[in-house]
């Protein structure tokens, strides 16, 4: 019986080294090319027919598409349009990144932080950089907005300035997290399975319960995700 | 937990972005595309239906108030039709009733000219004729024939007395 982190574990498939740097193409990477063509593939299969009346298919595509854009109106406004294609890419791309991992034997990669730190550190760069190129000095007025009181300038700056860094820990551990947790939990659950014999039954009924819970996690996980981003932009270009 | 091994960071982080890069230029320039473009056709074509089911609404309410008007004035002209046959109708009868009566005076006091001549021939008649009888009666009984102004006299004072 396999522990319960087993799971997590990073096997290569083909050994890829350049340089110092173990560049490998491992079950992970294998992972992320499988999302990449499942969504590229459902999205433009499903629209393939562009039917007016759309098929369950298409509009499930179509859905996804009025998700995100919905998302983007409501909490970035009509100048987040720009970012539609990276908050959309990154939606669909931890979303199905999550739910292919809840199939028996998968690798998921979403688990891993330094996947998630890798994403939460270009969206915590990306819109620095915007709010910067959009506002320039004023881009300051994040952590000390305009007109409070001066004195208040010690202790409003460093609060704003620890929740402004923090932004991308909280943003990738909370999707590691999750990710991780549920996973572990699957695991141990159904070690338990084995170990019951006939009785068994008992904690697969339970394991039935928390994979359809896991699966409500992997998809809000991936929208909180993106509604995050949604509010760092809507900070870089709104400045509050 | 493998998840904090260092030595597997570079290449989950390089495949990260190679598959995150390529799903990227896969959703801006394929995918969402197409998405859009039917969305939008969508959402013209109901707003094109609707707006061709505003103009068939109104000309459909253009089309009725015609018809309601049209209606409205047949109904006037049949009325007045109707009037005027109405009164045609009864100053015809009335004149063809006034024509009658006129006749039938006329026909009444016709044969009430003719009554009373007749009456007046068969009055004279009467009187010939009695004048004759009353001479042959008086010549069967006893006779003589009597004169003839003389029986007309009598006779006349008779039937003065019936009369």
């Amino acid at each position: 019986m396999a522990g319960p982190l087993e799971q997590f574990e990073i096997k290569p498939i083909v050994p890829i080294r350049v340089g110092d740097l173990d560049l490998s193409f491992t079950n992970s990477s294998l992972f992320m090319v499988i999302a990449v063509v499942v969504i590229t593939t459902f999205l433009v299969t499903s629209m393939r027919g562009r039917a007016l009346v759309p098929t369950r298919l298409q509009s499930m595509a179509e859905m996804s598409y009025e998700v995100i854009a919905n998302m983007i109106r409501d909490n970035v406004g009509m100048d987040g349009r720009r970012y539609f294609p990276f908050v959309f890419s990154l939606f669909m791309f931890v979303l199905v990144g999550n739910l292919l991992g809840l199939i028996p034997g998968a690798f998921t990669f979403t688990s891993h932080i330094i996947v998630t730190f890798g994403l939460a550190a270009v969206i915590f760069i990306g819109t620095t950089v915007i709010g910067i190129a959009r506002h320039g000095t004023h881009f300051l007025q994040l952590f000390f907005p305009p007109g409070a009181p001066l004195w208040t300038a010690i202790i409003l700056v460093p609060v704003e300035l620890v929740s402004y860094l923090s932004r991308p820990v909280s943003l990738s551990v909370r999707l590691f997290a999750n990710m991780t947790v549920g996973h572990v939990i699957l695991k141990v659950i159904a070690g338990f399975v084995a170990l019951l014999g006939v009785f068994g039954v008992l904690p697969i009924l339970g394991l039935v319960a928390i994979t359809g819970l896991e699966f409500m996690i992997a998809i809000i996980q991936a929208y909180v995700f993106a509604i995050l981003t949604c509010v760092y932009l809507h900070d870089a270009l709104h400045l509050h | 937990m493998p998840q904090f091994d260092p030595s597997t960071f570079a290449s989950q982080l390089f495949w990260l972005a190679v598959c995150f890069v390529a799903l990227y230029v896969l959703m801006a320039r394929v995918a969402l595309p197409r998405i859009a473009e039917v969305l939008e056709e969508r959402s013209e074509r109901i707003a094109d239906d609707l707006e061709r089911a505003a103009s068939l609404k109104k000309e459909a309410d253009a089309v009725v108030e015609q018809y309601e008007a049209a209606l409205a004035k047949a109904r006037a002209e049949a009325g007045a039709v109707i009037a005027q046959a109405t009164q045609e109708i009864a100053e015809a009868s009335s004149k063809q009733q006034a024509a009658f009566l006129a006749e039938l005076t006329k026909k009444t006091d016709a044969a009430e000219a003719r009554i009373l001549k007749a009456k007046d021939e068969a009055k004279a008649q009467v009187r010939s004729i009695a004048v004759e009888l009353a001479g042959d009666i008086t010549t069967k009984l006893i006779g003589v024939a009597p004169a003839e102004e003389e029986l007309a006299q009598s006779v006349d004072t008779e039937l003065k007395g019936a009369a």
